[in-house]
C-alpha cells in the first residue's frame, strides 16, 4: 500500500546541514505511530466489531472477541430483509456504471469544444460550469422536474441526477487535459475529410484514456457513496442503494451492532478494492487544478 | 447546404447540447424553479403566493435560526482545520521522514470510505461512557466529555470526524502544490540564514497559495451544504443543536413543508454565495498584487 508515495513527486529532499541522521526516522516513526491511533483504529474497530457476536459487539469496547461469527454474521447481513444488501449492490451498480458512463461522454464533449474553439459561448459554459460547483441543488424543485419527466423513483432518473451534478467536475479535469493534446491531430484528421464526430471518437477521445480512467475511478467512488441523493430523488425499498442499507440497523441500534459493522465493512470494499489499484489516477484527479488555480 | 456545412467548425457548438440538456433540465431548471417556489406554500401540485413568509418564519424559529448559525460554524470550522492540518500534514508527508508513502496512504484513505459508515464508527467510538475515545481518556485519567450527547459539543464532534476524514483531500491537494516550488528559493533562504520556521513562513506559505485557495474554497464550500455526517451521526440532535441548513431542509421536506425546504436552499444558495464570491474575489485580487 506503499504505492501512494510515487504518485505524487516528491520535492528533493531539504539539504539537512547539522541535522542529524537519526531525525527521519525518528519523525517517521513518531508519526507513523501517530497515523495508526488516529487512522488505523477506527477501521480496526469496525472489522472487530463486525466479527462478534451481537452481545459482545453491544459491549462497543476493543475486547477480542471470544467467538468468531464472521461468517454468520455475513450471512445474516446479506439476507437480512429479504436479501436487501445484494439488492442494494445492484442497483447502486447500475446507477454508478450508467451514469459514469453518460459523464465520460458528456463531459469529455464539452470539454473538447470548449478548449478547442473561442467563441461568445464559452463564457457562458464555464459560468455554468462553475455555478455547478457552488450552488447547493434545489431538492423540491428538482423533484417535481423529476414528476413531471416521469424520472422520480426511477433508477434511470437517478442516474441522470448523478451526471447533471458531477458534470462539471469532470468538465474541467477534460478541459484541462485536452489542452496538452495538439491540434494538428485534429486538424490533420480533418484534412484527410473526418467528421467533427469521426474526429473526435477515433482521434482525440483515445488520446484522452488517461483523464478518462481519472474520471471513472474518482466519479464511481464518489456516486458510489453517494447517500443524499439517492435519500431524496430514489425513495421505495425495491431503490435501495448501498448507503442506504446502512440505516436497517440503525433503528435497533444497539443490539445489532456486529451486523451494523459487517454491512459497512461489506459497502467499503469497493472502493478500498478501486483504491489498490488505481490510487495514483485518484490521487491525480482529486489534486487538477489545484496547483494552477 | 453541403457547402456552408463544409465550412463550419470541425469543434461543433451542438457538441454541449447532451450534457447541455441533462445539466439544464436537472439542475438549472430547479435552481431557477426554487425561487419562485420558496415564496409559495406549495404541496408538489398546488402552489400558492405567500411571499416572503417562508423567509420570515425561517429567521423567526430559533430552531431554524440555530441552523443558519450552525452551518456558519460547521463550515468555518471544517475548513479552517483542514487547511491548517492539509498544509502542515504536507509539509511532514513530502519532507524526508521513514515510511512516507504508508502515512500518505493512511492520510488519505478515509476520505474514499463511505461517510455514513464513518459516521456510524465514530458515533459508536463516541459513547459517552462505553465509547473507546472516552474509555481511553479514562485510562489517562481525563473525565471524557459526552461528545455526541452534550448540546454545546455535539456540533464540533461532528466537525471533528468530518475533519478525520477529510483531510486527506486537502493534504493531497497541498502536495501537489508544495512539489511544485521550485528548490532554489528554499536555497536561497537557507544562503541568507533563513530558520525552518522563516523559510515556512516566507517562502512556503506564500508560494502555495494558489492550493491553499482551492483547498479553502473547496471545503468551504462542501462544509456549509454538509448533510450526510450529521444525519448519520446524530441526526441534528439532541434537540435541533447541531442541525445545519441542509438537515433542516431535509426535516422540512420530510415534513412536507415543501415551500419552506425550498426556501431553505435559497438561503444555503445565498449563503454560499456571499461567503464563497467575495473570498474568491479577494483571494484574487491578492494574487494580482504579488
Amino acid at each position: 500500500m506503499t504505492v501512494l508515495s510515487r504518485s505524487v513527486a516528491t520535492a528533493p529532499p531539504a539539504r539537512p546541514r547539522r541535522r542529524a541522521r537519526w531525525r527521519p526516522a525518528l519523525t517517521g516513526g513518531l508519526a507513523l505511530l501517530a497515523a495508526l491511533v488516529v487512522f488505523v483504529i477506527p477501521f480496526l474497530f469496525i472489522a472487530l466489531q463486525a466479527v462478534k457476536t451481537r452481545r459482545e459487539a453491544s459491549r462497543l469496547d476493543f475486547a477480542w472477541p471470544t467467538e468468531w461469527q464472521a461468517w454468520e454474521n455475513l450471512v445474516e447481513v446479506v439476507q437480512e430483509r429479504d436479501y436487501m444488501l445484494l439488492l442494494a449492490y445492484l442497483n447502486s451498480t447500475i446507477i454508478t456504471v450508467g451514469s459514469v458512463t453518460l459523464l465520460v461522454i458528456f463531459a469529455s464533449m464539452v470539454g473538447y469544444v470548449l478548449q478547442r474553439r473561442r467563441s461568445r459561448v464559452n463564457g457562458v459554459v464555464m459560468g455554468a460550469v462553475l455555478a455547478g460547483l457552488m450552488i447547493p441543488p434545489a431538492v423540491v424543485p428538482t423533484i417535481w422536474v423529476l414528476q413531471a419527466l416521469g424520472l422520480f423513483k426511477t433508477i434511470h432518473g437517478m442516474i441522470l441526477i448523478e451526471v447533471a451534478y458531477n458534470l462539471s467536475f469532470s468538465v474541467l479535469l477534460y478541459r484541462a487535459f485536452i489542452a496538452t493534446i495538439p491540434r494538428e491531430l485534429d486538424e490533420a484528421a480533418i484534412i484527410d475529410g473526418a467528421k467533427p464526430l469521426q474526429v473526435f471518437f477515433k482521434v482525440v477521445l483515445p488520446l484522452l484514456w488517461p483523464v478518462t480512467v481519472t474520471n471513472i475511478v474518482v466519479q464511481s467512488i464518489g456516486i458510489f457513496n453517494d447517500f443524499t441523493n439517492p435519500l431524496y430523488y430514489l425513495p421505495g425499498r425495491e431503490n435501495v442503494t448501498v448507503q442506504l442499507t446502512l440505516f436497517n440497523f440503525q433503528s435497533q441500534f444497539s443490539s445489532q451492532m456486529n451486523l451494523l459493522f459487517m454491512n459497512v465493512l461489506l459497502v467499503t470494499i469497493p472502493p478500498l478494492v478501486v483504491f489498490v489499484f488505481f490510487n495514483r489516477q485518484i490521487v491525480a484527479g482529486m489534486t487538477a487544478g489545484a496547483v494552477k488555480g | 447546404m453541403t457547402e456552408r456545412r463544409a465550412r463550419r467548425s470541425p469543434y461543433p457548438t451542438w457538441f454541449f447540447l447532451p450534457a447541455a440538456v441533462v445539466y439544464g433540465a436537472l439542475f438549472i431548471v430547479p435552481t431557477l424553479a426554487s425561487f419562485w417556489f420558496s415564496l409559495t406554500r406549495w404541496n408538489l401540485f398546488e402552489a400558492e403566493f405567500i411571499g416572503l413568509g417562508n423567509f420570515r418564519q425561517f429567521f423567526r424559529e430559533p430552531f431554524l435560526v440555530q441552523g443558519v448559525v450552525n452551518t456558519l460554524i460547521y463550515g468555518t470550522l471544517t475548513s479552517g482545520l483542514k487547511t491548517v492540518l492539509g498544509l502542515a500534514l504536507a509539509v511532514l508527508l513530502t519532507g524526508r521522514i521513514w515510511f512516507r508513502g504508508t502515512l500518505r496512504t493512511l492520510v488519505f484513505f478515509p476520505v474514499l470510505v463511505s461517510t455514513i459508515g464513518v459516521g456510524f464508527a465514530f458515533e459508536a467510538m463516541m459513547h459517552p461512557t462505553r465509547g473507546v475515545i472516552n474509555v481511553a481518556l479514562e485510562g489517562i485519567g481525563i473525565d471524557g466529555p459526552h461528545w455526541l450527547t452534550n448540546p454545546s459539543l455535539a456540533l464540533v464532534s461532528v466537525a471533528l470526524v468530518d475533519v478525520w476524514k477529510g483531510v486527506g483531500l486537502a493534504t493531497v491537494i497541498f502536495m501537489a502544490g508544495l512539489v511544485s516550488i521550485p528548490q532554489d528559493y528554499y536555497e536561497a533562504a537557507r544562503i541568507d540564514g533563513a530558520t525552518r520556521w522563516q523559510q515556512f513562513r516566507r517562502v512556503t506559505v506564500p508560494l502555495v497559495r494558489p492550493a491553499t485557495i482551492t483547498v479553502v474554497t473547496l471545503s468551504l464550500i462542501s462544509g456549509l451544504r454538509y448533510f450526510e455526517l450529521i444525519w448519520a451521526m446524530t441526526g441534528g440532535g439532541p434537540g435541533f443543536s447541531s442541525d445545519v441548513i441542509a438537515s433542516v431542509i431535509y426535516k422540512q421536506y420530510q415534513a412536507g413543508f415543501y415551500g419552506l425546504a425550498t426556501a431553505g436552499n435559497v438561503i444555503l444558495f445565498g449563503l454560499i454565495a456571499c461567503i464563497v464570491l467575495p473570498l474568491t474575489w479577494w483571494f484574487n485580487r491578492r494574487e494580482v498584487e504579488l
